[in-house]
């Protein structure tokens, strides 16, 4: 579509989403380093930097880098404590990497001329089925068969149990797939809309409202970048409040 | 013709599944309003509750999300 041009868009809405080899123009394999894995380590070089240098001086009175570093930490750790209660606070740092990962690749990819790693399914399926796997194997290890509680609603009279443990059963194989299309097609949608606009820009006569839109627009993508970012975090530690106190 | 007769139905159906993104906007609007409504009466208990908020309209939003989904399939991968 994005070569017809009988009135259509000049370039077509997702073509900012392809996934292209760096240095060759070969097929992607699964070693090629394409523009994803550059995005990747730009969150990984950036979140470490962040925490090195923020943690470097230790002073009392922290430096902007440090507070920065002191006001993600101390957010993230509040939120573990109150949702999952004090025993989930050993499972703090991987939230934590959750969180500031997703938190940076939203924030990088509304750079202009990068690429937004969480727009891909892909990607946001691998982080929503590792927190799936590890909670689900957690609830078994830390209740035994206990967990299967979580399934049997003993608050509910007992002929609808079994109607409600279908229920139940079926909306938590269907949490991977809710978490991960969430970040990633809410991230999508927030990219694809943007290019819309511009795509209106070209056109003479609608152009200045069209940049004002994509001004507005994309106040509203630095919003949703950073809600989604804690809506996927407290949705995992919610899951893991599910897998240490399975019993409703 | 049979070409265009599928594609017809690919470009309906896509429409079709946008109402589905304005379903998820009535339900995050009465998740918002309802939470707006009970902080307005009682607001010291309203700042414990942002979490809840934040779930219940990710809950909504998640099956409009959804719609947008099968209409970028339909457009894209059918």
């Amino acid at each position: 579509m994005a070569t017809e041009n009988d009135g259509g868009l000049e370039f077509h809405p997702l073509d900012q989403f392809i996934v292209k080899p760096l240095f060759s123009d070969g097929p992607v394999h699964w070693y090629t380093v394409t523009n994803v894995t550059l995005w990747l380590a730009i969150a990984l070089v950036a979140i470490t930097a962040l925490f090195v240098f923020g943690s470097r001086g230790r002073a009392i009175v922290p430096s902007r880098t440090q507070s920065i570093g002191e006001v993600l930490y101390g957010f993230t750790y509040k939120m573990v404590e109150d949702v999952a209660g004090k025993d989930a606070v050993k499972f703090f740092p991987y939230i934590f990497t959750l969180f500031m990962f997703i938190l940076f690749s939203n924030y990088l990819g509304l750079l202009p001329m990068s690429f937004a790693t969480t727009s891909h399914i892909a990607v946001t399926a691998v982080l929503a089925l590792a927190v799936f796997f590890t909670v689900t194997i957690l609830g078994f290890v830390k209740n035994g068969t206990g967990f299967l509680k979580l399934f049997w609603v003993s608050s509910a009279p007992l002929a609808l149990r079994p109607i409600l443990a279908i229920i139940e059963l079926i909306s938590y194989f269907v949490r991977p797939v809710s978490h991960s299309i969430r970040l990633g097609g809410n991230i999508m949608a927030g990219h694809a809309v943007m290019k819309v606009f511009a795509g209106f820009a070209a056109i003479a006569a609608i152009s200045p409202v069209a940049v004002l839109s994509i001004t507005a627009i994309y106040g509203l993508e630095m919003l949703v970048a950073g809600v989604q970012a804690y809506v996927f975090t407290i949705l995992t530690v919610v899951y893991l409040r599910d897998a240490l106190h399975p019993a409703h | 013709m049979e070409g265009d007769i599928a594609q017809l139905g690919q470009f309906i159906g896509a429409g079709l599944a946008g109402i589905g993104s304005g379903a998820a906007a009535i339900g995050v609007g009465h998740v918002a309003g309802n939470f707006l409504a009970g902080a307005l009466r009682n607001p010291s208990a309203a700042g414990g509750q942002t979490a809840t908020l934040f779930i219940g309209i990710a809950f909504a939003e998640a099956l409009g999300i959804f719609s947008f989904l099968i209409a970028l399939l339909l457009m894209f991968a059918v």
